[in-house]
């Protein structure tokens, strides 16, 4: 019999420390979409999401009516569209986004991810064609969002694409100005991407990956911050990351479970459970504060990226024990627009650009909502990915970039973007010029240890 | 299907009798009842089965709500699978 105190600790978590369940994911091949002909293509693409997602809204609804815990986004992420749209001779290729709109309204989801490509080597088919439409696409959509890997520990980085990735997000600011600049917060760039991931904006479904499946991403910094807050301020960080793992390993067996039967109940294969503390903006939701709790003072001092790799490195032990298949990203999110604790750090002073890129070496992915001066520029942005693309392919590791250059907006200024998104205090950026670096093209080598054979 | 209604509140009389007399009437069976008094906090936990159950899961828990928020507690009605998988392995 289960005991009461289990019980109650279970609703606590769920009613008090912001305990949920951020996404179930559904992951969709397109690769039986291809077409020459792009508008039978688009509506294939359409017709399978519709018919594949159907169920997904409302299974997922009585799976949280019945088990009472929240699942806050249903997303669907799909093969890399560049790829779909290979075959197809002619037409605009943004009408594939307009597809994946079309049927993120249908199915009623959250989130659609997968308007994407995969150049970490070198561009091949529509590749270019795609990339150059990034900025009208996520312009013209609502809930398509989109990504590039431009490097991998195996490949090295692919410089050109790093080039042009820069313009690219700055075009999506451009593009969508109007409204707080949210195409470049539709907009990630990755070095060893996952293939899995059922996080956005990120989330696409790869190659490797079947037919059709169901991935899960946990959520709960407030769970681990009220159980490091619980434990007082003198026992040993030993303690506090037995009592991380501890807490992950409970934050994860949910995610186990409403994975099994999102994937019973839909008649879909269980991908992976994706053990990610992924912050929101609400008060106590937050990993800056877990890291606050465990005493370095105001996040982005000195002695946080060690809290963080500590907080990491136990929320994944934990987490693994705790659920039959760990993939995606896995770790402690840290976007700084997306997280209360982050906010106040950035807007104090106290967490800059450049500790939060050393953050992202033990982080589990990357630069992430960092709102930036409108006027930043093009290569500046590129330097900006090529140092976090380094960062990754080095340590073996996923990073991203998903920077926003708030058109119109200085220093001191804050971007809203309201939900999950939250809002974004625009921080200072180096504004040296590395346009030669830049301009030189080519790949950077993948590193010796990517020779592992 | 075997769920937990959980009622947390403030303690008065009859809160037992309220909660087991919504199950009788849906045709839920209780299974066992755990409760304690901490201060003046109530917290009771009851085991239930309901695959007999005469209506929906969502409206035997909307019930539960309601109930709950006419006497001023906080009543949930959960698939007992949610605390299982969380604390035992």
């Amino acid at each position: 019999m289960l005991n009461i105190s289990d019980i109650l600790e279970t609703i606590n978590m769920i009613q008090e420390e912001n305990l949920d369940i951020r996404t179930v994911t559904m992951g969709i091949s397109l690769l039986s979409c291809c077409d020459e002909n792009i508008d039978i293509a688009c509506n294939k693409v359409y017709d399978k999401i519709a018919k594949r997602a159907e169920k997904l809204v409302s299974e997922c609804e009585k799976i949280e009516n019945e088990y009472g815990i929240p699942i806050i986004n249903k997303r669907i992420s799909v093969t890399p569209i560049s790829m779909v749209a290979s075959p197809c001779k002619g037409g605009n290729i943004v009408k594939f986004a307009h597809a994946l709109q079309k049927a993120a309204d249908t199915t009623g989801v959250n989130f659609i991810g997968g308007y994407s490509a995969l150049v970490h080597k070198g561009f091949s088919g529509s590749d270019i064609e795609l990339i150059e439409s990034i900025p009208e696409a996520l312009a013209t959509t609502q809930n398509v969002c989109s990504s590039v890997n431009i490097g991998s520990t195996k490949s090295g980085i692919n410089m050109d694409a790093v080039a042009k990735m820069g313009k690219i997000i700055k075009q999506c600011s451009e593009y969508t100005a109007d409204k707080n600049c949210i195409g470049a917060a539709k907009l990630v760039v990755f070095c060893n991407a996952p293939e899995d991931n059922p996080f956005m904006a990120g989330a696409f479904h790869g190659v490797g990956e079947p037919e059709c499946e169901i991935n899960v991403g946990v959520s709960g910094p407030g769970v681990v911050r009220a159980a490091i807050e619980k434990i007082g301020k003198d026992e040993s960080i030993g303690v506090l990351a037995d009592t991380i793992k501890r807490t992950a390993f409970k934050i994860t067996r949910m995610g186990q479970l409403v994975g099994t039967e999102a994937s019973k109940r839909l008649g879909v294969p269980f991908g992976i459970v994706d053990l990610s503390l992924a912050p929101t903006p609400a008060v106590g939701d937050s990993v800056a504060r877990i890291l606050e709790s465990m005493g370095v003072g105001t996040c982005g001092g000195t002695g946080t990226t060690a809290a963080l790799a500590m907080l990491n490195d136990a929320v994944k032990k934990g987490g693994v024990m705790a659920s039959s298949r760990v993939g995606g990203l896995s770790g402690a999110f840290i976007p700084v627009s997306e997280d209360e604790g982050m906010i106040a750090a950035a807007r104090c002073g106290a967490l800059s650009l450049e500790k939060l890129e050393a953050m992202t070496a033990v982080c589990s992915v990357g630069l992430d909502m960092i709102v930036v001066p409108g006027d930043t520029s093009a290569e500046v942005i590129s330097g900006l990915i090529a140092d976090e693309a380094a960062i990754g392919m080095v340590n073996s590791k996923t990073t991203a970039v998903r920077l926003i250059p708030a058109i119109g907006c200085n220093v001191g200024d804050t971007l809203e973007f309201g939900g999950l998104l939250g809002s974004g205090p625009v921080m200072p950026i180096s504004n040296v010029d590395p346009g030669i670096f830049i301009k030189r093209g080519g790949q950077i080598p993948a590193p010796l240890q990517s020779l592992k054979n | 299907m075997r769920a937990v209604v959980s009622v947390i509140g403030k303690d008065m009389v009859g809160i037992l009798a309220k909660v087991s007399g919504v199950c009788c009437e849906y045709n839920v069976n209780v299974i066992d009842v755990t409760q304690t008094v901490l201060q003046d906090v109530f917290a009771m936990t009851m085991l239930v089965d309901i695959n007999g159950c005469t209506v929906e899961f969502s409206e035997f828990s909307a019930k539960m709500n309601e109930l709950g928020e006419s006497i001023g507690l906080s009543i949930r009605v959960m698939h007992e699978d949610i605390f299982n998988s969380m604390h035992r392995i």
